[in-house]
């Protein structure tokens, strides 16, 4: 596939995105039944008439769901509709039982809103045309056959634990004037949005198992134009990497067929993680007429107006403000404050503070430890395995001179290692200083017994030597004193 | 034994409850009567006889155990296979689900199974409930007691055919533009169609879920009030259902007084296409319930005249997505499926096999209705429309308690003469399907027989949303009438078919 150079794309065309975002919601049953949504059940388990779409059944809509729609549409600072309702969403497919999907279509739960995203020090303003409410389909699986598709499979297995689980689309309106920044725009704008939602408890926001998924539509019209050019839509983009991949690969690619005089197909192409690019799946040239309709099934929603305002009370508080908010409190040096957000840290650290700990130590203990301990192991820092309550904790155990940072260490290991709190860590490990002064004095004094030379040596005013007899008392001790005092008493011992 | 047959619900229910005749007989009686005409008639798909016998033996061990019973107890019923009821195959009288057993009950079968009454089996009905005379079913038509070679109505013609030819005192019905109605009205029988929402669609497999709705088919008034009041009522599975208390449909049903009540013609519904005998019966009933108190009250509802061509826009529109899911991939028939053909070409063999004409002719017209370029000129018009229709109903209300018209244009029409000719066919629901599209109470009620051909006629009574009660008072009211001006009841004329 040929691709252009991406700075000479940027000479010719000016990108437009659109991006949709699809949430999968962690209500604890599923949109119109009562079935669980949990994710990695044996297939067909948590299954029932209504979500099999067997005759007759009936969908009830899910409470939960819908306050959760709302508050999402809130914190993205959109109106919420005082009336509206489901519609159907026709379409034959094997992974969706009733062959329709319950879906919203021009009366959106929410619309008109927006979200700010930083790259680089500079804002641009997201448009969100609407978020609207629909049900997941089901998983299919396609065995045999060159694609992995249902076109040349031998058989399909289905799996229907994930048809129903409420899904939230969030949808953009068309993304113009990020020029070069346009991919890390795009990258920005699904992190903030995970950051939000993450925030308002709503979804696990875990891309890698699809509960967050992103479709990127990317165009490219010749600079000066004034109408968009004809776009692709890139499915499967399931990592904030991928995000700002696919719109590059896509600009590029696009930029090559324009520039040879050709006309981009509008289609669904499919990220490839591991290559770096994107292939052509379904043409939409003959776009489906999906036949939308008023769901007749369900009475239209008409969320009170004060209910809105209560859940807009609710909201946590919003990513730019939380910002300017600890910038100003944490006192951090500008270096480390890009640290802080290159990790996207501000989160945990914020509530680590909230927490009880000083901004400067719970920095120390995400970026310096956590952060690696994250990249290590492919996660996000928020599901590495340690609390910002487990860090405050941590941190106390540290000041109450109980552990030194050496410790400290081990006792993350401990953590992440699911053996609980640090406390529990401390205790089942070991771990704590020993504080015993007989114990210390002892073992300083077999220190000293063994080491005359450097005993001398300090005892004649070579004060850096007791680095030898220290580390030598550390070393019998397992390194569970406190070092400070182990100096302490040699120098007092030596004197 | 035909003593058993002919009694009323309310009566068995008094027999059983006290102890004069037990559960068992009266359902063996009932069994042995299908065994014995439904050759003939072909009301049931199934017949649940060994189930049947097990819960009437229930009940009787209840009363001999002095456990309180429900006004119903021990009655036999019979239910239209369009619900989900455990344990029988449920078709909907269509090859497509040939075979499929439901895992769960309908909330209507729940209710019935709640309230100790014995469900002999399920009957026959136009596929997927589209049609006016059980000829669409996949299993045959049923036939008319009244004349073999007539229609029984439909969709619901298995339901009205087993209560008028003594086969079952009671059956539930379902009811989208008069699948309840109109077979009552040819048959000789009650039959009440709930306010929308009155009574719960769970476990209904869908027509068109904006307009089905279940209800009684019984003999009497009192009969299937006792029955609406077991049914209907708030369900939580049906997000469509009314959270309010049941209408007061038994009091009004004892009641029958209509003193003082505005009773509303349509003026609409009459004239060109109305048989002779059924206006003739039309107006006699008119002037029994005038003679009984009521106030007679010409009314226009000038968009009533669109309600046909309204309903066969949004009834298909809604049936094109409720049956897209009979695809062959997880139930009921799958044709073709030979390993090599693509899952498109078996959904579309199986759709192609197993569906009839009508139900594809429906599939097909609301399938473009729903097109885009095409909505706004046909879903769309006909919503508004639909809306119209509900502020005449609203607008006619105003000034009466209730709207009257005939049933049905006509009397029981032979078996097919209508079914080559859609259009005819679907004049048949001429007058039932406002009141499906605006949601409000209607019922059937027997209004004698057409002088030129001895068949019955059907007199129509509508009431506003959650009036349900209205309607059982006017039937009453008639119904005594009747008794009074004849010297006996209706149903003293209903044929007792010899096997």
């Amino acid at each position: 596939m040929d691709v252009m150079d991406f700075e000479d794309v940027l000479a010719a065309y000016e990108p437009v995105m659109g991006l949709e975002v699809h949430v999968e919601l962690n209500t604890v049953s599923k949109m119109f039944c009562g079935c669980s949504t949990a994710f990695g059940a044996e297939p067909n388990t948590q299954v029932c008439p209504i979500c099999l779409g067997l005759p007759g059944s009936l969908p009830v809509i899910n409470g939960k769901a819908v306050e959760s729609a709302i508050r999402i549409g809130l914190a993205l600072n959109c109106q919420i509709a005082s009336w509206c309702r489901m519609a159907r969403k026709n379409y034959f497919y094997p992974d969706m039982p009733k062959d329709y999907q319950i879906s919203q279509y021009d009366e959106p739960i929410a619309f008109d809103g927006y979200l700010d995203v930083e790259v680089d020090g500079e804002t641009f303003r997201v448009d969100v045309e609407r978020a609207h409410m629909e049900e997941d389909t089901g998983k299919s699986l396609h065995v045999g056959g060159a694609t992995g598709r249902i076109q040349g499979a031998d058989y399909s297995l289905l799996d229907y634990n994930r048809a129903g689980v409420p899904l939230i689309e969030i949808v953009t309106r068309p993304i113009t004037g990020a020029g070069e920044k346009a991919p890390q725009v795009a990258r920005a704008y699904v992190a903030a949005l995970r950051e939000i939602l993450r925030g308002l408890d709503v979804s696990d926001v875990r891309m890698e198992q699809g509960s967050l998924r992103c479709d990127a539509n990317v165009s490219l019209m010749p600079r000066g134009a004034a109408v968009f050019g004809t776009r692709t839509e890139t499915k499967n983009v399931n990592s904030l990497r991928s995000v700002e991949g696919a719109v590059r690969y896509e600009m590029c690619r696009q930029g090559a067929v324009l520039s040879e005089g050709g006309t981009v197909r509008q289609e669904t192409r499919h990220w490839n993680e591991a290559e770096g690019f994107t292939t052509p799946g379904r043409s939409k040239e003959t776009a489906e007429d999906y036949r939308y309709f008023p769901e007749p099934d369900l009475v239209p929603i008409a969320p009170d107006a004060a209910w809105v305002e209560e859940l807009r009370a609710t909201l946590p508080e919003p990513p730019a403000e939380r910002l300017a908010r600890v910038t100003k409190e944490w006192g951090f040096t500008d270096l480390e404050m890009r640290d802080v957000l290159g990790a996207g840290a501000i989160g945990v650290i914020d509530q680590t503070v909230a927490a009880g700990a000083t901004p400067q130590a719970a920095r120390k203990w995400w970026l310096g430890e956590l952060v690696r301990r994250a990249n290590e192991a492919g996660v996000e820092l928020a599901e590495v395995g340690m609390t910002p309550a487990q860090v405050a904790e941590l941190q106390r155990l540290v000041e109450g001179g109980t552990i030194n940072d050496k410790l400290a260490r081990q006792v993350i290991d401990g953590v992440l290692a699911g053996e609980g709190d640090p406390e529990q860590v401390v205790a089942t490990r070991g771990l704590s200083v020993v504080s015993d002064e007989g114990a210390l004095s002892a073992a300083v004094e077999a220190a000293i017994a063994a080491n005359p030379g450097v005993a001398d040596k300090v005892r004649a005013g070579k004060v850096q030597a007791a680095g030898a007899l220290i580390g030598a008392v550390m070393k019998e001790m397992k390194g569970q004193a406190d070092a400070a005092r182990v100096r302490e008493l040699v120098l007092e011992k030596l004197s | 034994m035909s003593e058993i047959l002919t009694a009323t619900a309310a009566e068995l229910a008094r027999r059983i409850a006290t102890g004069e005749q037990s559960a068992e007989e009266v359902t063996r009686a009932h069994l042995d009567r299908i065994e014995a005409v439904d050759p003939k008639v072909n009301a049931f798909l199934a017949v649940d006889s060994e189930r049947a016998l097990a819960t009437a033996r229930q009940v009787d061990a209840k009363r001999s155990a002095g456990e309180e019973l429900g006004p119903l107890a021990g009655v036999p019923i019979a239910v239209k296979d369009l619900l989900c009821y455990q344990g029988l195959p449920t078709t909907a009288g269509s090859r497509m689900l040939e075979g499929w057993v439901p895992p769960y009950n309908a909330t209507v079968v729940d209710r019935l199974i709640a309230a100790d009454m014995v469900i002999l089996g399920k009957t026959n009905l136009d596929e997927f409930a589209m049609g006016s005379s059980t000829e669409t079913s996949a299993y045959g038509p049923s036939r008319n007691p009244w004349d073999l070679d007539r229609i029984p109505g439909g969709s619901g013609g298995g339901s009205s055919a087993a209560v008028a030819s003594f086969e079952a005192p009671l059956a539930i019905g379902t009811d989208t533009g008069g699948s309840i109605r109109q077979p009552a009205s040819v048959t000789g029988t009650v039959g009440v169609k709930p306010t929308y929402g009155g009574s719960s669609r769970y476990g209904i497999i869908a027509m068109a879920s904006s307009l089905d709705q279940p209800g009684p088919c019984a003999r009497t008034t009192e009969d299937a009030a006792l029955l609406h009041a077991v049914i209907a009522g708030h369900d939580p599975m049906d997000a469509t259902s009314i959270q309010a208390p049941v209408p007061p449909v038994v009091e009004a049903a004892r009641s029958g007084d209509v003193a003082g009540m505005k009773i509303g013609i349509v003026r609409e519904f009459a004239g060109d296409g109305y048989a002779p005998g059924v206006e003739q019966r039309f107006q006699e009933s008119l002037t029994l319930l005038e003679n009984a108190g009521a106030e007679l009250v010409e009314v226009s509802c000038p968009h009533f005249v669109h309600a046909l061509a309204t309903y066969y826009l949004i009834m298909p529109a809604e049936v094109s997505s409720n049956l897209a899911r009979y695809d062959a991939m997880r139930y009921g028939l799958r044709v073709g499926d030979d390993g090599e053909r693509s899952t498109e070409e078996v959904m579309r063999l199986t759709r192609g096999r197993g569906f009839g004409s009508e139900v594809k002719r429906r599939i097909i017209i609301g399938t473009h209705a729903l097109s885009s370029g095409y909505y706004d000129a046909y879903y769309g018009s006909a919503q508004k429309v639909r809306t119209l229709i509900r502020q005449d109903f609203d607008q006619a209300f105003t000034s009466v308690d209730v709207l009257v018209s005939p049933s049905t244009p006509t009397t029981a029409f032979r078996i097919g003469e209508r079914i080559d000719d859609p259009m005819s066919m679907y004049r048949a629901d001429l007058c039932t399907i406002p009141a499906n599209l605006a949601g409000n109470a209607a019922g059937s009620f027997p209004a004698g027989l057409a002088p030129e051909d001895g068949l019955p006629v059907g007199l129509q009574v509508m009431a506003p949303p959650m009036a349900d009660d209205r309607i059982y008072r006017v039937g009453a009211a008639l119904e005594r009438a009747q008794a009074s001006a004849w010297g006996a009841p209706f149903t003293s004329q209903i044929p007792f078919l010899e096997a």
